[in-house]
């Protein structure tokens, strides 16, 4: 076991861990925050991705152990005092989601891809999120989404 | 909320109530379920497609810390059934017995051979390791065609046959003497490959007893929840009142969620046994070797036509694969096409036989379309192979055999009877979007050239059978169950309303419609509406959503429930205005004498009467709930053209979607942007069985594609932007017009992007790739018909009739 501190949208955690535990499955059955789902086990399908000290990572290929110290930002910790950033507000705007499953990973992935290049073409936000699949929405309304969302006002957030 | 917002709900694009849910991450999927006590469970799982289990031993699993139970096979087969198949189509089926863990014999590699109950599932996970089985190997059953041969390896040696069944439909004249008057005859074969449905939300399951009242609930990621607990209680003998059923957020199905799968039968008899809550989760690859597959066919399909190109005769020999066993429908799957393959043409004979054959591998089951994408797949292709043949424009060959709109309603060869569409103005429409003409001279121009990259146009035009379905026919058919949908509105003392559902959405975006079309009816605002879906406890029956029927059939029960309530609360309205029924006008939720616009009860107000019951009319019961099943009269005949340009570069092999286009009437439209969305994903789908997807075993029966890795799910950087436009016929057959959406796409868009693949290599000598059309497949195409082979008869694609050559 080993002793770890990490701080997951805005709460301090301290907890013993197994070594080999996987930071998904640390914040899924340990700290219940269950809004970051996992959807395979070769890290292809990216529904388990989150912020970790400012770089996105899949949480299914890093493990709690090297979270230690760290800040972890979930699609749980996007919403500030109930109001959802532009682009939360843009996926649903854009129906950009139908199921939900990828949502979480395609906007934790999108987020990264705004606050590098805030005014992205449509091509590159395929590009970006080349490593985020969704099986429902033939991803057009996605890209929309993240397109409706680009701009000086999404990069504030996703750096604030 | 303004009174016009109140009175169009039903066609507007309403943004979805789900959303808040999802974006945020405050879901509800089943594996987020913890609950006091909770053990998870493992499957360890056959390695080998086809085995006996000479020796099986848990106990050291048993050994392991924080290891509560571990089970064989024959631990569990006691009081546990087959798992059931309600689709034997035929009298002579042959049905074998589906045991929810392998006792004896293994039959794919995947079946599970034993169980670990631990604390954790690493622990569980780990434990599967401890569990000691020998295997003594049996001859794996691959080859479609040579496991119906004499003395092929029987995949159940008990029923003395790989054969499952032979289904036949014939009808008009007769084909072989059809085929002697035609002046042109053509055949082909087709495969469709085996295709894993990766739904994003892995399958799980949660069973929580109380075991004092021998009561259970069980949560499940499925599509069917009332179906499922009927199947469970005959499965495992728990009385079917004691079951609860919750599918609660539900990430994706595609169809492989409409299914009752040994996991859960397992996690339910381990919980009953141990009294103690299980979660089983599958892992992605788990799943892919353990949920249901779609697909696995092999076509031949035979046209004969006049020098005109008007369609004559059509002649399908189907071979599907079953899989290792039977699952819910799987034997009824082709018969879904076989009704389709006549698709929106006339002609005076069609043949149809479809065999089951038995193999070792995954069993199939319904996928996205269901039947119905292979069906129009093969007629598809050939439409097209005949406008070749004949030095036609394939868009012309298909005009000269569609059925014309003032043909309406009309009785397909098949037997089915279309009642509304028009096939002509949604082509049109489509060809114009598409610029058809000048993609068609650019073509040219590149053929002239000799272009390394080929242009090719792809054109689909199709329709489906959805809004499955008239009990009778399901009956005719030997399916046991009806077709039937239930729903219920209740309306709340304080004016509130609840819309109770049998359907149960995984992404389609059920509570938001059924708000649309509760709101439309009674007049209330969309807010105002909640629904409730998906809990056997809270809507006490259903059919559930599959096979694009919850708008037609479920939908259909939501709007004649909420005439139910109008018309009582009219009656109440009557009495408070002292008014007679006769006179009273019904808009904007609220009923008026005609002429005293003054004189105006709200339907909120009446439904606060008729909670307090303190003036009600002589012989009206309290409240104004009402409740309906509706059994549709006929299914509903969604169609559409869609179209598509590739490059196709002749040098590496790859294609390109340079454009796609789809034009889809699905009726009377609730909410357009759900519909788009509906379509978008249907076509992404489609198009992943045309160039990416593919099942692929070896030739020992080993899922060689078995990761997300392997298996080519398409990311957004594969896939274009698609052009979508509609056009409105309203069905016949249902109150508010409406046909269904959920597969258009998927079934439209397959032959539309193969046909385009061809007929950018057609001026090569290639007249056929075998999906998926990979860049390796198309190079192989291109060799052969340069070598002067099969004329393109690349990847194993003969042209004609003959051997599978690949698994
Ligand atoms: S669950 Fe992490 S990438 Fe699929
Ligand atoms: S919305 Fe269902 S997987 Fe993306």
């Amino acid at each position: 076991m080993t002793h770890i501190t990490v701080r997951v949208d805005g709460t301090t955690y301290e907890d013993e861990v197994e070594p080999r535990l996987l930071l998904v499955h640390y914040l899924r059955d340990r700290l219940g925050l269950t809004g970051t789902p996992i959807g395979c086990d070769t890290s292809n399908c990216g529904t388990c991705t989150v912020d970790l000290d400012g770089a996105t990572v899949k949480s299914c290929s890093v493990l709690a152990v090297q979270a230690d110290g760290g800040e972890v930002t979930t699609v749980q910790g996007l919403a500030k005092d109930g109001e959802w950033t532009a682009l939360q507000r843009a996926f649903h705007e854009q129906h950009g989601l139908q199921c939900g499953y990828c949502t979480p990973g395609m906007l934790m992935a999108a987020r990264d891809l705004l606050r590098e290049n805030p005014h992205p073409g449509s091509d590159e936000v395929r590009q970006a999120l080349e490593g985020n699949l969704c099986r429902c929405t033939g991803y057009q309304n996605i890209v929309r989404a993240v397109l409706a969302a680009s701009g000086p006002q999404a990069s504030e957030e996703a750096t604030a | 909320m303004t009174d016009q917002a109140v009175e169009h709900e039903i066609g507007r694009s309403r943004l979805r109530k789900e959303d808040a849910r999802l974006v945020t991450g405050q879901t509800n999927w089943t594996d987020n379920i913890q609950v006091a006590g909770l053990l998870h469970l493992a499957i360890l799982r056959s390695p080998m497609a086809h085995a006996r289990i000479a020796r099986i031993d848990v106990s050291p699993a048993l050994e392991r810390p924080g290891v509560v139970a571990a089970f064989s096979g024959a631990d569990l087969a006691e009081g546990l059934g087959s798992l059931p198949c309600a689709w034997p189509v035929t009298e002579d089926i042959v049905l074998p017995d589906h045991p929810p863990i392998a006792v004896d014999e293994v039959r794919y590699a995947g079946d599970p051979v034993a169980v670990v109950v631990a604390r954790d599932r690493y622990t569980a996970a780990d434990a599967l390791e401890a569990v000691e089985v020998d295997y003594d190997p049996l001859p794996p059953v691959l080859d479609l065609e040579a496991a119906l041969a004499e003395g092929a390896p029987l995949v159940h040696a008990g029923k003395g046959t790989n054969r499952c069944y032979t289904w036949p439909l014939t009808t008009g004249e007769d084909f072989a003497a059809v085929r002697e008057r035609a002046e042109v005859t053509l055949r082909r074969r087709y495969h469709q490959q085996r295709l894993i449905p990766n739904a994003m939300e892995p399958r799980a399951v949660v069973v929580t007893p109380l075991a004092a009242a021998g009561e259970y609930t069980v949560h499940s990621a499925t599509q069917i929840p009332h179906i499922l607990r009927i199947m469970l209680a005959v499965v495992t003998g728990i009385p079917e009142h004691k079951l609860r059923v919750i599918a609660p957020d539900v990430g994706g199905g595609f169809g492989s969620k409409l299914q009752v799968y040994g996991e859960e039968a397992l996690a339910l008899t381990v919980a009953r046994r141990l009294g103690r809550p299980v979660k089983w989760t599958e892992s992605r690859s788990e799943g892919y070797l353990a949920t249901h597959h779609g697909r696995g066919m092999i076509q031949d399909v035979e046209i004969a036509a006049t020098r005109e190109g008007r369609l004559l005769g059509l002649k399908v020999d189907l071979i599907a694969d079953m899989g290792a066993y039977l699952m819910l429908v799987t034997p009824g799957i082709p018969l879904l096409g076989a009704f389709m393959y006549p698709a929106i043409y006339k002609m005076d004979a069609y043949e149809f036989t479809c065999t089951g054959v038995f193999t070792t591998r995954t069993p199939t089951d319904a996928y996205r379309g269901a039947g119905r994408p292979e069906a129009t797949f093969a007629i598809e292709r050939t439409m097209d192979e005949l406008a070749a043949e004949l030095g036609l424009d394939p868009v012309e060959v298909r005009r000269r055999n569609w059925i014309r709109h003032e043909e309406f309603p009309y009785t397909s060869i098949a037997g089915l009877t279309y009642d509304s569409g028009h096939y002509e103005a949604a082509t049109e429409k489509a060809l114009a979007l598409f610029g058809y003409d000048d993609l068609r001279a650019e073509q040219h121009v590149r053929n002239q050239r000799n272009d390394t990259v080929r242009l090719g146009i792809g054109v689909s035009t199709f329709t489906e059978m959805c809004g499955l379905a008239p009990s009778r026919v399901l009956g005719d058919l030997r399916y046991a169950a009806g077709g039937w949908e239930a729903a219920s509105i209740r309306m709340l003392p304080t004016g509130k309303v609840e819309v109770v559902t049998g359907t149960s959405p995984h992404g389609q975006g059920h509570e938001t419609c059924w708000s649309q079309i509760a709101a439309d009816v009674l007049g209330v605002p969309f807010e105002d509406v909640e629904v409730v879906h998906g809990d056997t406890k809270a809507a006490p029956q259903g059919m559930d959503t599959y096979g694009s029927r919850s708008l037609v059939v479920g939908g259909e029960a939501v709007h004649r429930a909420a005439v139910k309530v109008v018309e009582k609360a009219r009656k109440v309205a009557a009495h408070l205005l002292e008014a007679s029924e006769r006179d009273l006008e019904f808009s904007e939720g609220a009923f008026c004498v005609k002429g005293s616009p003054e004189a105006r009860r709200t339907i909120q107000e009446i439904a606060f009467e008729t909670f307090t019951s303190h003036g009600l009319p002589e012989g009206i019961e309290p409240s104004i709930n009402a409740e309906t099943l509706v059994d549709p009269e006929n299914f509903s005949y969604p169609h559409g053209t869609h179209l598509c340009a590739v490059e196709v570069d002749t040098e590496t092999g790859k294609v390109r979607i340079r454009s796609y286009v789809c034009v889809d009437d699905v009726g009377r439209v609730v909410n357009p942007m759900i519909v788009e969305g509906q379509v978008h994903g249907g076509v992404a789908q489609g198009i992943a069985q045309a160039l990416y997807e593919e099942a692929v075993y070896d030739d020992q029966g080993n899922l060689v594609s078995g990761t997300m890795a392997d298996y080519l799910v398409p990311s957004a950087a594969d896939l274009p932007d698609f052009v979508t436009d509609r056009t409105e016929t309203p069905a016949d057959t249902n109150s508010m017009g409406v046909k269904g959406v959920g597969e258009a796409g998927t079934i439209a868009s397959t032959p539309a992007v193969v046909n385009a693949v061809v007929d950018a290599l057609r001026p090569l000598g290639v007249r056929d790739v075998r999906m998926p059309c990979s860049p390796h497949r198309i190079w192989q195409a291109l060799h052969s018909a340069r070598s002067g082979g099969a004329a393109g008869a690349g990847a194993g694609q003969s042209g004609e009739p003959g051997k599978e050559t690949a698994a």
